[in-house]
């Protein structure tokens, strides 16, 4: 019952994946995502991206004609065992995404060890600045950037980072995480609010919005107070999974359909994050994958997902983390043109849903929120490696299962190889410092420690 | 005829037992074990009668076959000698020498010697088995070990679970140096000289040779029809033929059937010819008696006696300013936290593994050929580097600790040294036991929760209580403030994604305490705990193991 609260499927953004060596596990996922998205295109003939137009959504204040699709900057690509981007791949993404038709590039100082804004500002630098828009956030999330010197500074090193004199659309970065409380530590009580609003004046800012995750009453009370702030857009998480069942997930948490109709209500535009739920939503349990592909054996698992999020016509943009060209590849197929969902297709989508419900897998959308683990644990890794066991059926309940012995190697082997040993469960010590970083508000050693009880029974075969 | 089943079966025999040593899954111990356990000298340790007297009624018989079949350091040096022997004209290089009988037999007296002193180290030197098994461990080892890895890494690719990656790691430098000296040495003798090392070192081959002059078969020159070609001589890697007087020594005779099968004239045949009397009395007795060799030894004890423990801090005090690096303080999102590798602890008593029973009985019975080293799959056992229990196992728990399912080393060890336990008796048999060190623990320096070493206890002995005020002292003291304020100097935009601010808490932490009694020091605490690179928790050995 327990663990029914904590793990299920859930949220976030695209096809995005690890950058950086964490990679055996999702290595394997990716591999899986690539097939599925771009096999099955290149099946019908050619580049499905390049028959039709990619859809473009208007932003009700500005006028600006955004891209369905937009680049999530959160998962770049790093070169392989360093702890640097590996700036031509993005350059080639950029590239790639740009001739496509996609101009909306979302960044922020923290994401990728805080390198993500620079890369994004040397990619997007190559090519004129009125062919794209760029969003980034305030993410003065540590206590020490809480200072009003130090909030604008983070502000101002963004405008260098991203070698830009403007910024399209600036965000207060996961409002809710903390609370009430700590919303008004951030922006209210240092002013930083109001110094925003001032540059939204001076043009330096074209749209200021928030991105949300966590305590409700946040969102509820920015939306109450919008004839204050007068939001441009606010970004909110929204896929098929999160739009009945982000409560019933985890508690914390609301429902995709609140937030959304929310914001409609009021003409704000929404902008979608983990509309994938970090790669999630195309990497299901065999089940699903069956059930989707009976439908439309040409499309990929991943683009339902992104049809569910491009269907609601409120949306500006949905922002997928797109890690290799695979991904901008399937990710242009699904948008250009967008074909929105029947109610017919929805609804099959929520039956998806219920089934992936049943399924005790971890919200974790590898968004590296927690990391770096101050005692060397590679969390998102070891949450990924077991969801991905459950995902293949290889978390066998007791030796009686016919699958045991297989099953178990397949969890041993590859745990050792999705995580080295010494990042491995076993060495959280409960510290609890992670916790408070992750959107998805997983308990994260708890989920370490149930791991690493459950590894410790399969080598002792004790199951 | 007979050469050709002799090299089979050495063939055979040198095959499994290389594989013994390099299978690091200890699959195949479960088919091949017996064939350590066959070895004459870990026989003699584990006092295995049987074979013993198997071995020396089958030289009684047959001669040495044993040094000619089941020894591996033998049929390596056949390897190795037919190698040298394929080059142009060095088909038939050897001559006849006389037997270096004071080399021979001061080396097995002080051999002896060393036994019954407790010498370990340098009876482990000398025994041909150990020598071989230290070879393979040290040598072949990491090549068989990294070619798995290629295959692993082929098989990750494949999406294959059947290879998986391992550590290849040198265990002790003394070890590895004595293994690669005695490889380049065996290599250099065998490629000149044949069995030089058997004939002159070895004290399995001194003590065997003995009883080979007695054997009832036995290769015989027919002076009738022997024509006096000296091809047998210059074919007897043993160098024990003298073609002029029809003398065989069978003293260094190793029974290869190499001059039945080069003798063109027929003269050289290999049969029965009963019991001769031939040995000098004075030989056979000593000779009788180290070949016996089953005398309990009581040797000095070589383990420490000192069990104060506590000056281990000292030498910890000094890194613990290094510790604090392998806890970072979260700026931006991603990116993975430095570990410091973990230093080997310094203990009063070492530890040696469940079943060995004492450090004594370690000390009398191993004669270190590395196949408990080789099959531990937790990165435990090493060779002593100590000069007294040199090449003998020691457990040491930077890189794993000895985990409850595993009785590996017991059950392959050859010499009585790791006797036989199952998982239940290990569950209760206390090698050591866990001793904390305050100044390490992460509670007090980091001023977070820990417990993770009282998680991990197989017998439940740690139990987590509130430190008392002494404790708050020290965890005010310096270390946690400089790490829960470190964010202010990041770089630039590296100091974002701190979400939430850190606090430390200080009064009422919950630190371990070991209930001796209880613990069995299987160094799970050591392994696991946070604190690098000197564990806050570590385990000291006992000079005798206890059962809980």
């Amino acid at each position: 019952m327990k663990e029914n609260d904590k793990n299920t499927m859930d949220r976030r953004e695209f096809l995005k994946r690890l950058g950086i060596g964490t990679a055996a596990a999702s290595a394997a996922v990716l591999a899986t995502t690539g097939c599925g998205g771009k096999g099955s295109k290149a099946g019908t003939g050619g580049q499905g991206h390049e028959s039709g137009e990619m859809t473009y959504r208007t932003n009700p204040t500005t006028g600006d004609r955004v891209s369905l699709l937009g680049f999530g900057m959160m998962r770049l690509p790093f070169i392989e065992g360093k702890e640097e981007i590996d700036q031509e791949m993005v350059n080639s993404l950029v590239d790639h995404a740009l001739e496509h038709g996609v101009n909306y590039f979302d960044t922020s100082p923290a994401y990728c060890q805080g390198k993500s804004e620079r890369a994004t500002g040397i990619a997007l630098k190559r090519h004129p600045r009125d062919k794209y828009f760029i969003a980034t956030k305030l993410s003065n999330f540590a206590s020490s950037t809480w200072s009003r010197e130090a909030s604008i500074e983070m502000y101002r090193n963004s405008f260098k980072e991203l070698q830009v004199d403007y910024i399209d659309y600036m965000l207060l970065h996961g409002i809710g995480m903390g609370g009430m409380k700590e919303f008004e530590q951030r922006y209210i009580d240092n002013g930083i609010l109001d110094f925003l609003m001032e540059e939204r004046k001076a043009g330096r800012i074209r749209n200021l919005g928030f991105s949300y995750h966590g305590d409700v009453e946040v969102f509820d009370t920015m939306l109450a107070r919008h004839d204050q702030y007068k939001w441009d857009f606010v970004q909110i998480q929204l896929n098929y999974m999160d739009w009945k069942y982000a409560k019933q997930i985890n508690p914390r948490n609301t429902d995709a359909e609140y937030l959304y109709g929310e914001l409609a209500k009021r003409g704000i535009p929404a902008v979608i994050m983990e509309p994938l739920l970090g790669g999630r939503l195309s990497n299901v349990p065999d089940n699903i994958v069956r059930m989707l592909k009976e439908r439309e054996p040409e499309r990929s698992v991943a683009s339902w997902a992104f049809r569910f999020a491009g269907t609601f016509p409120d949306i500006l943009t949905v922002l997928s983390g797109m890690t290799r060209m695979e991904h901008l590849q399937d990710n242009l197929d699904t948008y250009s043109p967008l074909d929105p969902l029947g109610d017919e297709e929805l609804a099959f989508l929520q039956q998806a849903a219920a089934m992936m419900m049943e399924f005790d897998t971890i919200p974790c959308n590898d968004c590296k929120y927690c990391m770096p683990c101050p005692y060397g644990l590679d969390i998102p890794a070891i949450l990924l490696h077991y969801n991905k066991c459950i995902n293949e059926g290889n978390i066998p309940a007791s030796r009686q299962d016919p699958n045991y012995r297989k099953a178990r190697k397949a969890f041993l082997v590859g745990y050792d190889r999705s995580v080295p040993k010494l990042r491995q469960a076993s060495h959280c010590i409960g510290c609890n410092q992670c916790s408070p970083h992750c959107p998805q508000g997983i308990m994260i050693p708890v989920e370490m420690q149930k791991i690493d009880k459950y590894v410790e029974k399969l080598k002792q075969e004790t199951l | 005829m007979l050469r050709k089943i002799r090299i089979t079966l050495a063939a055979i025999c040198f095959t499994f037992i290389t594989l013994l040593f390099l299978d690091f899954t200890g699959t195949l111990h479960a088919w091949l074990g017996w064939m350590a356990k066959i070895q004459f000298f870990p026989a003699v340790l584990a006092l295995n009668l049987g074979v013993v007297i198997a071995l020396i009624v089958l030289t009684l018989l047959f001669g040495r076959v044993y040094c000619s079949v089941i020894c591996p350091m033998g049929v390596f040096q056949d390897i190795v000698s037919w190698f040298s022997g394929r080059r142009k004209k060095k088909k038939a290089r050897f001559t006849y020498s006389p037997a270096k009988s004071w080399l021979r037999y001061g080396i097995l007296v002080l051999f002896v010697i060393a036994l019954i002193a407790g010498i370990g180290s340098f009876v482990a030197l000398l025994d041909p088995y150990s020598a071989y098994g230290r070879i393979v461990q040290n040598m072949f080892s990491p090549l068989y070990r990294w070619g798995n890895n290629l295959l692993a890494y082929f098989a990750e690719r494949a999406g294959s679970y059947a290879f998986y990656e391992t550590e290849v790691w040198i265990r002790s430098i003394p070890t590895f140096i004595i293994a690669a000296v005695t490889l380049i040495a065996v290599v250099i003798l065998a490629w000149h000289n044949g069995r030089t090392y058997c004939n002159t070192i070895c004290p399995v081959g001194t003590v065997l040779g003995f009883f080979s002059r007695f054997s009832l078969f036995k290769p015989v020159i027919d002076a009738e029809k022997c024509k006096e070609c000296s091809l047998c001589t210059r074919k007897c890697k043993a160098s024990c033929i003298e073609y002029k007087s029809h003398d065989i020594d069978y003293s260094r005779c190793v029974a290869c059937m190499d001059c039945v099968d080069t003798c063109k004239h027929g003269a050289l045949k290999y049969r029965f010819v009963g019991w001769k009397k031939r040995a000098s009395g004075k030989n056979a007795v000593q000779a009788g008696a180290n070949a016996a060799g089953m005398k309990a030894p009581d040797p000095k004890n070589s383990g420490p006696k000192d069990r104060s423990r506590r000056n281990f801090l000292t030498g910890t005090g000094l890194f613990l300013g290094t510790t604090m690096l392998s806890a970072q303080e979260k700026k931006v999102d991603g990116g993975l936290a430095e570990i410091l590798d973990k230093k080997v602890s310094h203990r009063q008593t070492p530890i040696v593994p469940p079943g060995a029973v004492s450090l004594k009985n370690m000390a009398q019975h191993c004669t270190g050929c590395q196949l408990c080293v080789s099959v531990c799959p937790n990165n435990v056992l090493r060779p002593s580097g100590n000069l007294m229990t040199l090449m003998q196992p020691e457990s040491s728990y930077e890189r794993g600790y000895c985990r409850p399912e595993c009785v590996k080393c017991s059950e392959v060890c050859p010499a009585g040294a790791i006797r036989k336990i199952t998982t239940a008796e290990k569950s209760a048999i206390s090698v050591g036991h866990a001793v904390w060190v305050k100044e390490n623990c992460i509670p007090m320096t980091d001023g977070v929760a820990c417990g993770n070493c009282a998680r991990h206890c197989p017998t439940g002995a740690i139990i987590m209580v509130p430190c008392n005020e002494v404790c708050d002292k020290e965890g005010h003291s310096g270390k946690g403030h400089g790490k829960g304020m470190g964010n202010g100097k990041g770089n630039g935009n590296g100091q974002g994604g701190g979400h939430g601010k850190q606090e430390r808490r200080h009064g009422n932490v919950m630190v371990p305490a070991i209930n001796e009694a209880l613990c069995i020091g299987c160094g799970a605490c050591e392994n696991l705990c946070p604190a690098r690179p000197f564990s806050a928790i570590y385990v000291e050995g006992r000079q005798v193991h206890t059962t809980i």
